[in-house]
């Protein structure tokens, strides 16, 4: 595992995206919005048309050997030292800390850990790394904030995607009540276990709905999708985009 | 019948269906998270405890073979007498074994859950001996004729009302109340009498010192002190790995225990058992017995990773904060440790063919470890024991209990295949074309993740057409 507190580059010219499968299927505006944020940040962005998925699957079923070569194939994608930004914290905590894991004590292991040390989650990075300040530009509005379990506990980036949101003028931040309980996606977890994870949704939906903002906003894809399935099974009128997609919003026209 | 983990789907949809249930757990988990969270109100402090416990606990294992030889000869030496169990079985016979040595037929037992992994009371009951559980919460669940469903709250899926209902069945002279002081009272007047009369006094044990040969015991209600000093055999029973170094290691591990599991400082009683009464002394028992209990510990033990297993200190916080646990109690699991610690404890007692459902039964949010007081890394090891019950044991490893039990040629062909479109770009495009282009194909029922969301909708085109576009 890596240590607790990171230390940040300055600033570098270029970064990989790493927009996970997710996003590439389910909401590729969401990435083309990042690319475009990191790039009004100032960094200039290579996307790999050849990336599919981390491997994080695999990986928490139980299948290392596969979860291994999907890694490795992943990392030979990005064989310049140029950080590699994830969005999404759970696909960030795979590549981040979970690598480290399956190959630890393997031929591949200081390679892999290099590689390791080179990922960031997108909020992390602008952040931290980029210095970014958003100016607002658009009108006032509220919004809920959801992040997942691994952008908290494993990249530790909950505090960056407030950070970014209170750089807003203009946007209040609505806190809903068990703010740091799973919504209970987990990948196959929802699957596997679908009566528990029916009630961890429920319960997540219904406390982000009773917040009353206009718009729920998550840097993770994972989540929104079951999120949004169970807001919109419900016949909300809540739905989740994507916290790059958001912040872009409202930045347009500033930097047109 | 109690419940077993082979059911565990079948528990917990019937747990979730208990509206009356889910709310005593969300009530009482809400409680006790907040109390943790006013007892570790700086930050820095609780990650210096932490750290601190977990650095015992490790550097405590890792020589677990020599402190149990020095356990078990300062022990003797303090006129404990020491008794090895492998299993369930074995521990049961030894106890019983002192218990007829003595003529015995009512032992009152102080909290235990090693008690309850070898179902003691019934072990006893078969022998003609009546085992009278103390504790308030283990008294009221023994009544109910059910198993604990915490392993510090013992009753804690009961609210009052189910309380009292149960006192006005079982106990004699009772006035139906809701008052919550006459409801302990007269639990109490009940277990008071007991004490006196009975032959054996059994508990459990929190910290067995290596240095010393001490027992070290954390209650709050004086039941376990009760047990230990009235009767006149005492005879504790622990798992293996409670050992510790040193008379020192003690109040960091209590400490973090105590804040961990009811957000106290310190307990209301910490007793150190050291001995049997002694020529000039006034009370205590005539004879005090250990039984350490291996019951698959040594299996965990055997492998660096699973050892962090054993540095458990049973405080309940990984339950207390589980998300699952939350919402489906105790009982579902049909182990004797439920939530996070039961899932990685479990399958070395039970072994995997019986605990299988156990590790997946986590969305891995990582709840659990973010409040171990010893830092277990508990998701690490859900996913290890997910690997282990789907793959045969790495090459040079001693396979588990039940090693490979979950293995499925399907699913290890789905995620074959998974790699494989992964690593290959041509068979992902081709797959995620397909996703995109006949996504009006999709069924808008999809087996279980439709039954309380909306059928996911790929977007028209993927990221990387739209990338390709952009760069045109
Ligand atoms: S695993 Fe950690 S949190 Fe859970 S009971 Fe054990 S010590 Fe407490």
């Amino acid at each position: 595992m890596s240590s607790a507190i990171r230390l940040y580059p300055p600033r570098p010219e270029k970064v990989y995206v790493y927009a996970t499968c997710l996003v590439d299927l389910f909401s590729p505006q969401s990435g083309l919005d990042a690319i475009r944020l990191l790039e009004l940040a100032g960094v200039e962005v290579i996307y790999v048309p050849k990336q599919s998925c981390c491997g994080q699957p695999a990986y928490s079923s139980g299948y290392n050997d596969d979860a291994r070569t999907t890694a490795l194939s992943q990392m030979a994608l990005f064989p310049e030292p140029w950080p590699v930004i994830v969005l999404s914290g759970s696909c960030g905590g795979m590549m981040h800390h979970h690598y480290r894991r399956l190959f630890a004590g393997s031929e591949h292991e200081a390679r892999v850990n290099q590689f390791c040390d080179r990922v960031f989650e997108l909020t992390e990075f602008l952040v931290h790394v980029c210095r970014i300040r958003l100016k607002d530009q658009g009108p006032s509005t509220s919004v809920v904030l959801h992040t997942s379990c691994a952008a908290r506990r494993e990249m530790k980036v909950h505090v960056t995607a407030r950070q970014l949101l209170g750089q807003l003028e203009q946007v209040e931040l609505r806190e809903q009540a068990y703010e740091s309980e799973c919504c209970g996606f987990g990948g196959t977890f929802a699957v596997r276990h679908p009566a528990i994870s029916e009630a961890m949704v429920q319960d997540k939906t219904r406390h982000l709905n009773d917040t009353q903002a206009e718009q729920l906003v998550s840097a993770d894809w994972g989540c929104l999708l079951n999120i949004n399935g169970a807001l919109e099974y419900q016949g909300r009128t809540l739905k989740g985009i994507h916290l790059a997609s958001f912040l872009l919003s409202r930045l347009e026209g500033s930097h047109a | 019948m109690h419940n077993q983990p082979q059911h565990f789907h079948a528990q917990a949809e019937a747990a979730l269906a208990d509206k009356e249930l889910r709310a005593n757990f969300r009530g009482a988990m809400d409680y006790l998270r907040d109390k943790r969270k006013t007892a570790f109100a700086d930050a820095g402090e609780e990650s210096a405890i932490r750290d601190r416990a977990e650095a015992i606990r490790r550097r405590c294992l890792s020589k677990l073979p020599e402190l149990l030889e020095q356990l078990e000869s300062n022990c003797i030496a303090n006129g404990i007498r020491v008794h090895w169990a492998e299993n369930a079985e074995q521990a049961n016979a030894i106890f019983t074994d002192i218990i007829q040595s003595h003529g015995g037929t009512l032992a009152v037992k102080g909290k235990s859950m090693v008690s309850e992994e070898i179902e003691l009371n019934d072990a006893m009951a078969k022998e003609g001996i009546t085992c009278l559980e103390s504790d308030m919460g283990e008294y009221i669940v023994q009544l109910g004729r059910e198993t604990p469903s915490h392993i510090i709250m013992p009753a804690i899926h009961k609210n009052k009302q189910q309380v009292a209902d149960l006192f006005a069945e079982h106990v004699p002279g009772f006035e139906h109340t809701l008052d919550v002081d006459t409801l302990i009272q007269t639990g109490r007047r009940v277990l008071r009498e007991k004490y006196r009369t009975a032959d054996v006094g059994v508990s459990g044990v929190n910290f067995a010192v290596a240095e010393t040969g001490t027992l070290c015991l954390v209650e709050n209600e004086g039941n376990g002190r009760m047990c230990t000093t009235v009767p006149e055999v005492h005879i504790a029973i622990t798992g293996i790995e409670k050992v510790v170094e040193f008379l020192a290691d003690v109040p960091p591990l209590f400490s973090a225990l105590t804040r961990s599991a009811t957000g106290q400082l310190i307990t209301t009683y910490f007793n150190m058992i050291s001995g049997p009464r002694k020529e000039n002394e006034l009370d205590g028992p005539k004879e005090v017995h250990l039984v350490l209990l291996d019951n698959g510990r040594s299996q965990a033990f055997a492998d660096e990773e699973l050892r962090k297993t054993l540095q458990c200190i049973r405080c309940g916080a990984c339950m207390n904060h589980c998300p699952v646990y939350t919402r489906i109690g105790g009982h579902a699991y049909g182990t004797v440790y439920p939530g996070p610690i039961g899932k990685i404890i479990s399958p070395h007692l039970m072994g995997l063919e019986a605990t299988r459902d156990l590790p997946t039964a986590s969305s891995l949010c990582g709840a659990c470890g973010e409040v171990c007081p010893v830092r277990i890394p508990i998701p690490e090891l859900l996913q290890r024991l997910r690997h282990e019950a789907k793959q045969d044991p790495a090459p040079g490893a001693l396979p588990l209990r039940g090693q490979k039990a979950a293995a499925s040629n399907t699913e290890a062909f789905v995620w074959r295949s998974f790699a494989l479109a992964t690593r290959q770009p041509a068979l992902y495009r081709m797959l995620t074309w397909c996703a995109t282009r006949l996504r009006w194909l999709i069924p808008r029922k999809l087996g279980p993740w439709t039954r309380c969301r909306t059928a996911p909708k790929p977007a028209a085109r993927t990221l990387r057409e739209l990338m390709a576009e952009r760069n045109k």
